[in-house]
């Protein structure tokens, strides 16, 4: 009962965040100089047209009544219709979903597999020559564009040794594992320094902490006391860094798809500026919004699943 | 593990551990000698900073990164446990040897469910298949007194109280059976109501189990209810030992004086507590002689300088102090302005 | 209970914790590698970008057909890009540009962000829920994205990207001050300011402000970086300054099409961009240190 009223809890504080959120991106046609009719029929802008937008979209009236019919209209999945495309942006979305999820997932769990070893030995000697090294990835790492980095990986890897593919999405699951392991690993290696340094803070934290030195007393071995203590311990904290900067990586990941040719929702996103294809920006900035939400509730939950004390609360 | 053939279950011989830090190098133990018989409790008193907290660390291998053995024995059941790898100690740990932390609310892993940090011993150690390893976590949860072991079996450390936390490290030192159990100020953090309760229960299962133990605290009324022998620490050293009777009524060395003399609850104290002028020896660079000696209201010329060794009296003591009469004298005239 | 009285500076590590006059002297700045190694970089970089017109005579924008995607050469210290223009000069121009905008633009978010979250911290109520509701609305979205967006709707230029930042970077000042000032206003000389009837402003400004305002200093370090590579984000995008301006950014876009032979041309303004990140990054973490109470 204690989780289902977390959750509930959590969905209630995001009422506003969608208001305002919905608000925001709404409010991005007004931002634009001159009429905004224009910017979003573009050259289907007849007189006609642009008499009829003004009808739906409220145009004239106050702010706050446009905003309602926006809302409306969300409410009915519409997003607007692609001005290059000729396609409901809606479902031009949903078509770009699939790569940009796959890109999210397994960039993540690459982080993971980078980071956990590294913070593990970092902190386990420290102060010594290994946590030294493992300290400096986050000064040169945050400091890294994630596109120049795509270009290093790609020309170590992709076009010296052949080794992956450098552009597109591929075919069938074994053929997406290929073509986005350079983009999944360069989106890691950009969130990596992040993770490293909070993950080596808090099992350092760990390994000093009292209960650690209860488990040594009683004898537990080495594996189990690193697995069962150390590690459940320190993975709180760190799904709580992963949490935050999840919106980094899913940021990030506009700029990937750009470099590696990936047909997901961020290359949709710049295709979409290129093109001036105002409505498919506006759409795809909603639907970011709305995945960076969900993935931080989906981390809150796994947050409270994983220390039980937060049950209670 | 061999016998002890003289039935000490822990003999501990000139310890010594050193600290490294920027400063210098402290000498946190600095020679301590003890011996617990069998199913005896040995307290270890002192103040803090004076190395007793370190001892017991050190007999276990569970100092921390900074701390090392520089010499000395251990010996459980006549086996040196600072002669062993990891591996074998962690054998030992657990079925021959457990201990008890001060913090029950630190001590105890916040994400793992009580009932299997109890149980985990006899898994690990005594290979009980989880049903058995269960049924014996309950037996041990009724023995040291958590009632409904049955719920509280699954629930987790923060759901209990600090009492109820330190029963639960309790029966988890006992999980295997072990032949001494090594207490650091396991009634420190709690309230003095509580205290009396977990004393009470420590006694007992010393009474009824045959177990020895080691109980390290700064409270000396804490020591006259649990132990039978007493040894007091200083500056990294034993200054004074015996029987715990001998030791409180009739010290024998000016610092478990001062120490007797501004306890509030032993029995002959006067009005007004009189707490110890000065300030503890740095463990780095000691006091030439006595390293009591700056803070002495009998200090001699002879205290001043060498080394002062351990002495043995009559009746089974020892005391570190070269005056020691004046200890009685002064208790003398105590007595008599009463 | 048998408590002996300890004078301060005892205990059990009293011979080995310093005195305050000894950790004053440990921790002055310029006995700090990091931070002295971090102002070196920065020093020497931002030295180098406002000497470019001494430093090298090519103009970073006049085109020069004939010498386009020469290697590198006594001439051409790192050679030419396709359209001929000397790739050094536009370095030393490009970091001119981008370092310039960065550190102007890291302010606005800076004293927004501040004012902001000294409000929600000190008055609390619905002043902080209204803040941090406004903090979890930007927070919503992914960083690149809303700062890609709103240049593209307010148009090209420097304007548009201070707003885009500020828009979006106000939110960890925010939080860091916020913190600081739920911890601080517990303190007791704040206590004893509200005693002594100061107004609030009074409090914020003179006693409140200037303990916390370390804190949001040594982010704001970590700040210019992630500015720097937003601005270089944008130009490669083509979002940034304008063309035919030299930026980092677009400098990157240009030589990606030639990576697999004239690598240099991607390569060397994204390792300057390394670079500036490494020295701001080590003043941050040095500043860290230096500022940190009570510890050596």
């Amino acid at each position: 009962m204690g989780r289902m009223a977390f959750v509930g809890r959590r969905l209630l504080q995001l009422v506003p965040v969608a208001f305002g959120v919905t608000f925001i991106v709404f409010f991005m046609v007004h931002l634009i100089p001159g009429n905004p009719a224009l910017s979003i029929l573009g050259i289907h802008a007849t007189p006609k047209a642009i008499a009829i937008l003004h009808q739906e979209w409220g145009l004239n009236r106050p702010l706050w009544d446009q905003y309602w019919l926006f809302l409306d209209r969300l409410f009915h999945g519409n997003l607007g219709q692609s001005l290059y495309y000729g396609q409901s942006t809606t479902s031009l979305v949903f078509g770009h979903l699939a790569p940009t999820l796959w890109l999210i997932i397994y960039a993540a769990l690459l982080s993971v597999l980078i980071s956990v070893p590294l913070a593990m030995t970092a902190a386990s000697r420290q102060g010594g020559l290994r946590d030294h090294v493992v300290r400096a990835v986050p000064l040169l790492g945050l400091g890294m564009p994630s596109f120049w980095l795509a270009f290093l990986l790609i020309l170590l890897l992709g076009i010296d040794l052949h080794a992956f593919p450098v552009s597109g999405y591929g075919n069938g699951f074994f053929g997406h594992l290929r073509s986005m392991f350079l983009p999944s690993l360069t989106a890691a290696l950009a969130l990596a320094p992040v993770v490293i340094r909070s993950l080596r803070a808090s099992m350092l934290t760990v390994l000093g902490a009292d209960y650690i030195t209860t488990a040594r007393s009683k004898g537990v071995p080495g594996p189990r006391l690193f697995f069962r203590h150390v590690l459940r311990n320190a993975v709180i904290p760190a799904v709580t860094v992963l949490g935050i900067n999840i919106g980094f990586l899913i940021g990030n990941t506009v700029i990937i798809e750009n470099v590696f040719a990936i047909p997901g929702v961020g290359q949709l996103m710049i295709n979409s500026i290129f093109q001036r294809d105002f409505p498919v920006v506006q759409g795809v900035t909603l639907v970011f919004a709305v995945l960076v939400v969900l993935i931080n509730l989906l981390a809150d939950m796994a947050y409270a699943a994983l220390d039980p004390r937060v049950r209670f609360d | 593990m061999t016998e002890s053939q003289t039935g000490n279950v822990l003999e501990v011989e000139d310890l010594r551990v050193r600290i490294a830090s920027r400063r210098g190098v402290v000498r946190a133990v600095d020679g301590v000698s003890f011996e617990v018989p069998r199913g005896e409790a040995l307290g270890l008193v002192g103040e803090s900073g004076s190395g007793k907290s370190m001892t017991l660390k050190a007999v276990l291998g569970v100092l921390p990164a900074e701390a090392q053995v520089a010499s000395g024995q251990v010996r459980l059941d006549g086996t040196d446990l600072l002669t062993l790898d990891q591996h074998t100690l962690n054998r030992v740990r657990g079925p021959k040897i457990s201990m008890i932390f001060q913090e029950p609310m630190s001590a105890l892993n916040p994400v793992m469910r009580v009932g299997q940090q109890i149980s985990e011993g006899p898994r690990i150690h005594l290979g009980y298949s989880r049903a058995k390893a269960q049924e014996r976590t309950l037996e041990l949860m009724r023995r040291v007194g958590i009632p409904d072991p049955e719920r509280r079996y699954r629930a987790y450390p923060h759901e209990f109280s600090g009492g109820m936390r330190q029963r639960v490290m309790i029966a988890i030192a006992l999980s295997c059976e072990p032949e001494i159990i090594l207490c650091d100020e396991p009634t420190t953090a709690l309230d003095v109501t509580i205290q009396d309760q977990i004393l009470r229960l420590l006694a007992r299962l010393c009474q009824e189990s045959g177990v020895s133990l080691v109980f390290v605290t700064h409270d000396l009324p804490v020591v006259a209810q649990v132990c039978q022998q007493v040894a007091v620490m200083y500056g990294g050293q034993i200054v004074e030992q015996g029987d715990v009777r001998d030791v409180l009524l009739d010290p024998r060395h000016p610092y478990t004086l001062g120490l007797v003399r501004s306890a509030p609850d032993v029995e002959y104290v006067q009005d007004s507590l009189r707490p110890i002028p000065g300030a503890p020896p740095s463990l780095i660079d000691p006091p030439d002689g006595c390293r009591f000696h700056p803070r002495c209201d009998f200090v001699e010329d002879d205290c001043r300088t060498g080394t002062v060794a351990l002495r043995l009296l009559a009746g089974d003591r020892a005391t570190r102090c070269l005056h020691s009469e004046r200890c009685q004298q002064a208790l003398a005239a105590d007595r008599a302005a009463q | 209970m048998s408590t002996v009285s300890l004078p301060a500076g005892s205990g059990p590590g009293a011979a080995v914790v310093p005195s305050a006059a000894e950790r004053r002297a440990r921790r002055r700045w310029y006995r700090q590698p990091a931070l002295m190694a971090g102002i070196i970089i920065i020093g020497v970089i931002v030295i180098a970008a406002l000497a470019a017109p001494l430093i090298t005579s090519y103009n970073p924008i006049t085109q020069n057909l004939t010498a386009s995607l020469l290697g590198p050469s006594a001439h051409h210290w790192l050679g030419t890009d396709q359209l001929g223009r000397d790739t050094f000069t536009r370095l030393l121009y490009g970091l001119r540009v981008d370092l310039r905008i960065a550190f102007i633009a890291v302010l606005f978010p800076f004293v927004l962000g501040t004012v902001l979250g000294s409000l929600a911290g000190y008055f609390g109520g619905w002043v902080d829920v209204v803040v941090m509701r406004l903090v979890d609305i930007v927070v919503a979205f992914p960083f690149y994205v809303l700062v890609i967006a709103l240049v593209f709707v307010l148009g090209p230029g420097e304007r548009s990207i201070y707003i885009a930042i500020t828009t979006v970077g106000w939110v960890s000042y925010a939080r860091i001050v916020r913190g600081e000032i739920l911890v601080a206003k517990r303190q007791e000389y704040v206590l004893a300011a509200q005693s002594g009837g100061l107004s609030s402003l009074r409090i914020m400004g003179r006693h409140l402000l200037p303990n916390v305002i370390s804190q949001a200093f040594i982010y704001a370090m970590s700040d210019i970086v992630q500015d720097i590579l937003a601005i270089v984000t944008l130009g490669y995008f083509g979002l940034g300054v304008p063309p035919p301006t030299a930026d980092l950014g677009s400098m990157i876009n240009d030589g990606q099409n030639f990576l697999s032979t004239h690598w240099q041309l991607t390569t060397i303004p994204g390792l300057a961009v390394v670079v500036v990140g490494l020295g701001l990054s080590l003043i941050g973490d040095g500043l860290a240190d230096v500022l940190r109470p009570g510890q050596s």
